[in-house]
């Protein structure tokens, strides 16, 4: 039996669709000013980029806040139970039209190489980019006074050179996201699930249920918090 | 509700921050507004110097016009003496050799190589009267030529070969009688024709600057701010502001646009952040010889060359010497992209007599002190003039040939021909030893480039330097700059990750789509 669940949140769909947006004009600008394509004109890039890059910060701040307020941080807590299923679903499994080893539950978004997966975006991949970012922005040398002067970094290179490798890593994570995410159920029902928020699954198993009964949970004490804040 | 409320504050967020960041603060008035208002109002002078008795009486030398003028203007003389205008010479620190005097007595160039010997043509140039030779006495204030700067009326003129006197048939009451603040004219008449023509030695200092259009400076043009050099130059008890690097060597008594414009002229905050390494002419002097070509290589070895025993010279379309038998065989160049150097104020100079050892590489005349890892440093445009010229191959210095004479025989080059005669002759009067031999050395001089500013519009595009081909800027190399530099491991290495990924993928898609298909085949 099938059943519609609400898996993506209207913040958690907006997070993600912004983010691609910007990620997609922060590879072009970017790779205009690492002189590999030319399309809006240097400064326009450059100018745009940064705000790019602001906004894009501004998102990661909101995206970590509802991150730790909801608790959708334990989503990207890395397993290894059923790594080696997952892996072997896409290898062999995927070809024979077996189903997927993880079941998708609203608790449980992620299978195991997801999880691994996004959680290095996060903890890795993308702090190195903003935060290279930043100096490439704000550290000029020679630093004349200013706090980063401390740094005394004598050349932007090392700087450019982390910023070029985390666009590098962003652009090959984005070829392969485009293409898993046709690994759904039918190959657009991921697509779906990301614009509507919401996806069929299969409603068989015990876990599905417990998340399901979870989740009511989870919305009467949203439900009590926000009478005790408006009280 | 909830939802929704957050969604909206977060797009509203995201919104104001990049209009914050997309708007460009407007700032009232602008520095520049400022500085257009301030100097197209041109001072007259308080006095009418037709008025003065003494500028009326009939003057017999030019030395009676300075006694006149320092009969007023007392002390003036002493100021006049002091200068590097007077003296040819100034006192220099240059690391390494200390404190040294550097001159036209010791200095040399790479177009005609030195003045020794050759004063009274070279006079013409000096702002003193009766220069014929080495012992001219610069302590005789009534030889100073006060006019060749003060005219304003444009008609005075030293002659030629007359060891600095006026051209005999000038006025001399007339020309006092309406004396006032140099305009380009005075500077122009020796600076733009440094090196015994227009624009052979500086490139953006020649004959068009005495009344420029836009498009060749922006500040003097004359439909425009009409900006004198003392605008820029300025000038405190005859000692001007701004110096050249062919004699100078300190950081010291400079002009800098930075002056009027200050270190933050541009809107857009990107442009700004440029000024701690970029001088402003680096972008803003796009070309220089915008009118006029100038001299950007001259090989000496060539010279001596005769026709029916008599020498010869071939010019180019425009009209410039290629080919002087007396000189050697020229190149010229106009509208020319600038090259770039680090320059932290500071020079060092070849002096004559100094040895050297490397043969191979081009000995640099004056070397402009600089580089990336020096906090000091910017980048600015130079013009590079290369020459071969004599030196000695035994003692390893550089020859100052005698060229100038009246007569064959008493062994100057321009009339005997003869490099050997002239070799001997020229380093017995600047007292330098000299083996005998004569060989042939490139050499190359250093010529900030400084004027022949161009409005914003006509400035270096952002991807004239940060392109990955043909950068204005591909010969320093001692830094990163964005676009132009990259490393091709990480290059390599990312591209191959992303290839690889749409390999995986293409082949993992084709297999799925085949094996689905035959799945689908076998359900039938």
């Amino acid at each position: 039996m099938k059943k519609q669940f609400y898996i993506y949140k209207a913040f958690e769909r907006f997070w993600h669709w912004t983010q691609a947006v910007l990620i997609l004009f922060l590879a072009t600008t970017g790779f205009e000013i690492h002189g590999t394509i030319k399309f809006f004109g240097y400064q326009n890039a450059v100018e745009y980029h940064n705000i790019a890059a602001y906004s894009f910060i501004v998102l990661i701040i909101f995206a970590i806040f509802w991150h730790f307020t909801t608790g959708e941080w334990k989503q990207y807590l890395p397993t290894l139970k059923n790594i080696k299923a997952q892996i072997d679903f896409y290898l062999f499994g995927i070809f024979r039209n077996a189903p997927h080893p993880t079941k998708r539950t609203v608790l449980s978004k992620l299978n195991p190489l997801q999880r691994l997966v996004y959680l290095g975006l996060k903890i890795l991949v993308i702090p190195v980019i903003v935060i290279s970012g930043l100096l490439y922005m704000y550290y000029r040398y020679p630093q004349k006074g200013g706090e980063i002067e401390v740094l005394n970094i004598a050349s932007v290179e090392p700087i450019a050179l982390l910023h070029t490798i985390g666009a590098f890593l962003l652009i090959a994570f984005l070829v392969a996201h485009l293409y898993l995410i046709t690994t759904g159920t039918t190959i657009t029902s991921n697509l779906k699930a990301m614009i509507t928020g919401i996806e069929e699954i299969e409603e068989e198993d015990k876990e599905q249920v417990q998340g399901q009964e979870q989740e009511k949970k989870q919305g009467c004490e949203e439900k009590v918090l926000a009478d005790d804040l408006l009280s | 509700m909830k939802k929704i409320i957050l969604v909206l504050v977060a797009i509203g967020i995201i919104i104001i921050s990049a209009v914050t960041f997309l708007t460009t603060r407007s700032y009232e008035p602008t520095q520049l507004m400022k500085l257009q208002e301030e100097y197209p109002k041109k001072d007259s002078s308080s006095v009418d110097h037709r008025q003065f008795a003494i500028l009326q009486k009939k003057f017999n030398s030019p030395q009676e016009v300075t006694e006149a003028c320092i009969s007023c203007h007392t002390k003036r003389d002493i100021e006049v003496m002091n200068s590097n205008h007077w003296n040819w010479e100034r006192a220099e620190y240059i690391e390494g050799k200390g404190i040294v005097y550097i001159g036209k007595k010791n200095a040399i160039n790479n177009f005609c190589i030195g003045v020794e010997g050759n004063e009274q043509s070279c006079a013409k140039c000096h702002i003193g009267y009766g220069m014929t030779n080495q012992s001219f006495s610069y302590t005789d204030t009534k030889n100073i030529d006060c006019l060749v700067c003060h005219d304003n009326t444009e008609t005075y003129v030293k002659g030629n070969e007359l060891a600095g006197y006026p051209d005999p048939s000038l006025d001399l009451n007339l020309i006092s009688q309406s004396v006032g603040k140099p305009k380009r004219s005075n500077c122009g008449v020796c600076h733009f024709f440094g090196g015994g023509g227009n624009n052979v030695k500086h490139g953006d200092l020649e004959k068009s600057m005495f009344d420029p259009s836009k498009d060749v400076d922006v500040h003097m043009a004359v439909e425009g701010v009409n900006m004198q050099c003392i605008d820029c130059h300025k000038t405190e008890k005859h000692n001007i502001s701004g110096k050249m690097y062919s004699l100078s060597s300190m950081n010291r008594n400079r002009v800098l646009c930075e002056d009027c414009h200050t270190e933050s002229p541009h809107k857009a905050e990107i442009l700004n952040e440029h000024t701690v390494k970029v001088a402003c002419q680096t972008c803003h002097i796009p070309t220089y010889a915008k009118v006029n070509a100038t001299k950007i290589d001259w090989d000496w070895s060539t010279a001596g060359k005769l026709k029916d025993g008599k020498p010869y010279e071939e010019d180019d379309a425009d009209g410039n010497h290629t080919y002087l038998s007396i000189k050697g065989s020229f190149h010229w160049g106009k509208n020319l992209k600038p090259e770039y150097i680090w320059f932290n104020g500071t020079a060092d100079h070849y002096l004559l007599g100094e040895t050297f050892k490397d043969t191979t590489e081009p000995l640099k005349i004056n070397t402009l002190n600089g580089s990336y890892s020096d906090h000091d440093s910017k980048i600015i445009p130079v013009k590079i003039h290369r020459s071969k010229q004599p030196y000695d191959p035994v003692l390893k210095v550089l020859i100052q040939p005698k060229l100038f004479a009246d007569k064959k025989g008493e062994g100057a080059f321009w009339q005997d021909f003869d490099w050997r005669r002239a070799s001997i002759e020229g380093m017995k009067e600047v007292k330098v030893p000299f083996s005998g031999q004569v060989a042939f050395i490139k050499t190359e001089m250093y010529w900030p480039i400084n004027h022949m500013v161009s409005s914003k519009e006509q400035a270096v595009q952002c991807n004239e330097c940060h392109t990955r081909e043909d950068s204005r800027l591909v010969n320093l190399t001692d830094f990163y700059m964005p676009a132009r530099d990259y490393s091709s491991i990480v290059e390599t290495t990312g591209t191959s990750i992303i290839l690889l990924t749409i390999l995986g993928v293409f082949i993992h898609g084709m297999v799925r789509i085949f094996s689905s298909r035959k799945m689908k085949k076998e359900s039938k």
